[in-house]
């Protein structure tokens, strides 16, 4: 993910949207798609949707704010997701992540100074049978323990 | 040699990728000729990663293996757990629906047409369009998202309705704690659901199908476009599936991060661009769905369950079951216990059998205190309440619900108060905005909740109350269902919820 990137054009943005312009229900796989080229959804890419779907940039900016996966802001480097959800709670979840946002000295969605990690909450990934769970890049790691833990916290260089 | 190591989720995060790199490269050590199948879970996530090798007497298995241990397996150092077949756990079950996963290379069409897969569409392609709804309403089968209802009449009204375009939508947003059967099922066997919605395609004349499956699956996304992709070049799917002249073909979409969307109409929304609020019914999805044409929306599991009731008929699925709930339930023993899994039984087994008998009681070895049964939504179960069979009607008696048939254990460390509080912390943040109850009311709900914390016993019948309202006055199963956990912990639970103020007394 590109912390420093500049804004893209709105040249950039048709380039990355116009291929899914003819599928039954496009914006989320659009935005979608932006993300995944910028590691968030660019503000400017807001009156292009809008043009492109023929909705009011109101409109646009309430689908992408409904989302919990849609960001504003670029991440850090590494996102690590900590589930919240009930069986990770029976398991010492709740107490898990405190620790480890004590740790990095961060809240919720915060990014450690260096740019390394952002930390984000997730309610379930289906991990429940091997609690807590976590997710780092994509990548799952189920029964979570302080060990656990700062192996991938040194795996992220947080 | 053949070598099984999972590939499903909760295998690889106990290790199973790197279980198996350490396999190949003790393998090409010892100049041994090894076939790596990456295989799907068998539901024993306990046993995770459970590695499998081929044997004239069948598949060995080999449990919680690390990959330091890769180079005992292969000289035959690891003790084993004997023929997977035989552990009880497994050996106890009634796989139907799960009958292929952890058996097969879940992307290989040949080896999911060798274990009976393609046989219930084959079947489908020479029915009528009623007889095909007149199978799925035989077989009994209930919608297994959660609300339970059954699946052929959902059919029979697409059926019967008339347009140009029809929808068959697949509604994988599994956002329930304690559930992942949905996932396990497209990671481990993807052609089941491809082929029980191309059966849905066939019996309500859609020719088109759409999985909405969340993104916090990556893994299933992967294997299931995959698996869509290979399906469509074998034409399995496209404009003539399986030579029958019938078209059907599908796509894979992402959620985004909302729980709310595992409703059916919040999912139709986000399925077409929108925001994923509620719809008012009527109209029936059935009847104006997807982009207001009709269109069946079923969970994963119930259209996964399709192809076995057209293999084996839907008589042979029907004779499973306990009362108005035939066939199998796919259980999801999760959180606080010592072996937890998928286990898909016949319905009727009863809550402590589950928790206690197949699950061994918890992690931590303490006593069990609560079961939280069918999902954030779902009441906590007390022990006293462990006689409940497991079926639709049997939890509803009992004030709590099946759900998704996902388990959620706690021992007696839990905080009961706490966890109603999440209940209602988390549908105000799930909340889509679109009705009062819901919206206000979850907001609400934990302040009053932080009320009786801080030993306020006049906000205990307003809490009541505000349930009740929540659970009257809201337009889907989010608002609605909150009040089950919240009250279950208030009801069953009192002493949690009286701390201070006892303490004052």
């Amino acid at each position: 993910m590109q912390v420093h990137a500049p804004a893209p054009t709105e040249e950039e943005i048709r380039g990355v949207v116009m291929p899914l312009a003819s599928l039954e229900g496009p914006l989320l796989p659009m935005l979608h798609a932006l993300q995944d080229a910028w590691g968030y959804v660019p503000q400017e890419a807001v009156p292009v949707l809008a043009d492109i779907l023929n909705l009011g940039r109101a409109e646009v900016h309430g689908v992408i704010s409904f989302y919990h996966d849609f960001r504003d802001h670029p991440a850090g480097r590494h996102v690590l997701k900590l589930c919240r959800a009930e069986a990770c709670q029976s398991m010492g979840g709740h107490a898990l992540a405190e620790s480890t946002l004590q740790r990095l000295g961060i809240g919720w969605h915060g990014t450690t100074p260096n740019g390394a990690v952002t930390v984000e909450p997730v309610y379930c990934l289906g991990l429940c049978a091997c609690a807590p769970a976590a997710m780092v890049d994509g990548r799952v790691v189920g029964r979570v323990d302080d060990a656990r833990m700062d192996r991938i916290l040194s795996e992220v260089g947080a | 040699m053949k070598i099984f190591v999972p590939l499903d989720s909760a295998a690889k995060a106990l290790g199973a990728d790197e279980v198996a790199e350490a396999i190949a490269r003790a393998a090409v050590a010892r100049d041994l000729d090894v076939q790596l199948v990456r295989n799907g879970t068998r539901g024993m996530v306990w046993l995770e990663p459970l590695v499998e090798v081929e044997t004239p007497e069948g598949r060995i298995g080999y449990g919680n293996v690390t990959s330091d241990q890769a180079a005992d397996l292969l000289d035959g150092r690891l003790n084993s757990l004997g023929r997977v077949e035989d552990i009880d756990w497994f050996a106890r079950q009634t796989r139907l629906t799960f009958a292929r996963c952890g058996l097969i290379d879940p992307l290989d069409l040949d080896d999911y047409a060798a274990h009976g897969g393609l046989v219930g569409l084959r079947r489908a392609m020479d029915m009528t369009r009623a007889g095909i709804v007149q199978e799925v309403l035989d077989s009994g089968l209930r919608g297994r998202g959660g609300a339970g209802f059954p699946t052929g009449i959902k059919w029979k009204t697409v059926a019967e309705a008339e347009a140009s375009q029809k929808y068959i939508v697949c509604n994988a947003d599994e956002g329930d704690s304690g559930t992942f059967a949905d996932r396990m099922i497209i990671e481990g066997d993807p052609f089941s659901l491809i082929e029980g919605m191309a059966i849905a395609g066939l019996g309500v004349g859609a020719t088109r199908g759409y999985v909405y499956l969340r993104s916090e699956y990556p893994d299933a996304i992967a294997i299931l476009t995959q698996a869509v992709k290979i399906a469509r070049q074998r034409g399995l799917l496209g404009p003539d599936v399986l030579g029958s002249g019938r078209a059907f073909d599908m796509e894979v979409r992402t959620g985004a991060g909302a729980y709310v969307c595992g409703e059916e109409t919040s999912l139709l929304n986000s399925l077409e661009g929108r925001r994923g609020t509620v719809r008012a019914k009527p109209p029936l999805p059935a009847l104006q769905g997807f982009l207001g044409q009709p269109t069946v929306v079923n969970n994963v599991i119930s259209l996964a369950t399709v192809p076995v009731i057209f293999e084996r008929g839907a008589r042979h699925y029907a004779d499973f079951g306990l009362g108005r709930s035939r066939g199998t339930v796919t259980l999801q023993i999760a959180g606080n216990v010592k072996r937890g899994g998928l286990f898909e039984t016949a319905f009727g087994m009863t809550l402590g059998e589950v928790v206690n008998d197949i699950g061994g009681g918890t992690a931590s070895g303490r006593p069990v205190k609560a079961v939280q049964v069918g999902g954030p939504l779902g009441a906590y179960m007390p022990v006293s309440k462990f006689d409940t069979p497991m079926g639709y009607e049997e939890f509803d008696r009992q004030g709590g619900l099946i759900g998704h048939a996902g388990l959620v254990v706690f021992d007696d460390t839990a905080d009961m108060l706490r966890m109603a509080r999440f209940a209602m912390e988390f549908c105000a943040i799930e909340s889509c905005g679109k009705c009062t109850p819901c919206r206000i009311g979850a907001v609400r709900g934990v302040e009053t909740i932080d009320r009786i914390a801080q030993g306020d016993a006049a906000a205990i019948p307003l809490l009541t109350d505000l349930c009740e309202t929540m659970r009257d006055g809201s337009l889907c199963a989010l608002g609605g269902f909150t009040p089950f956990p919240v009250m279950s912990a208030l009801t069953h639970f009192p002493d949690d919820f009286a701390t201070l103020q006892e303490a004052a007394e």
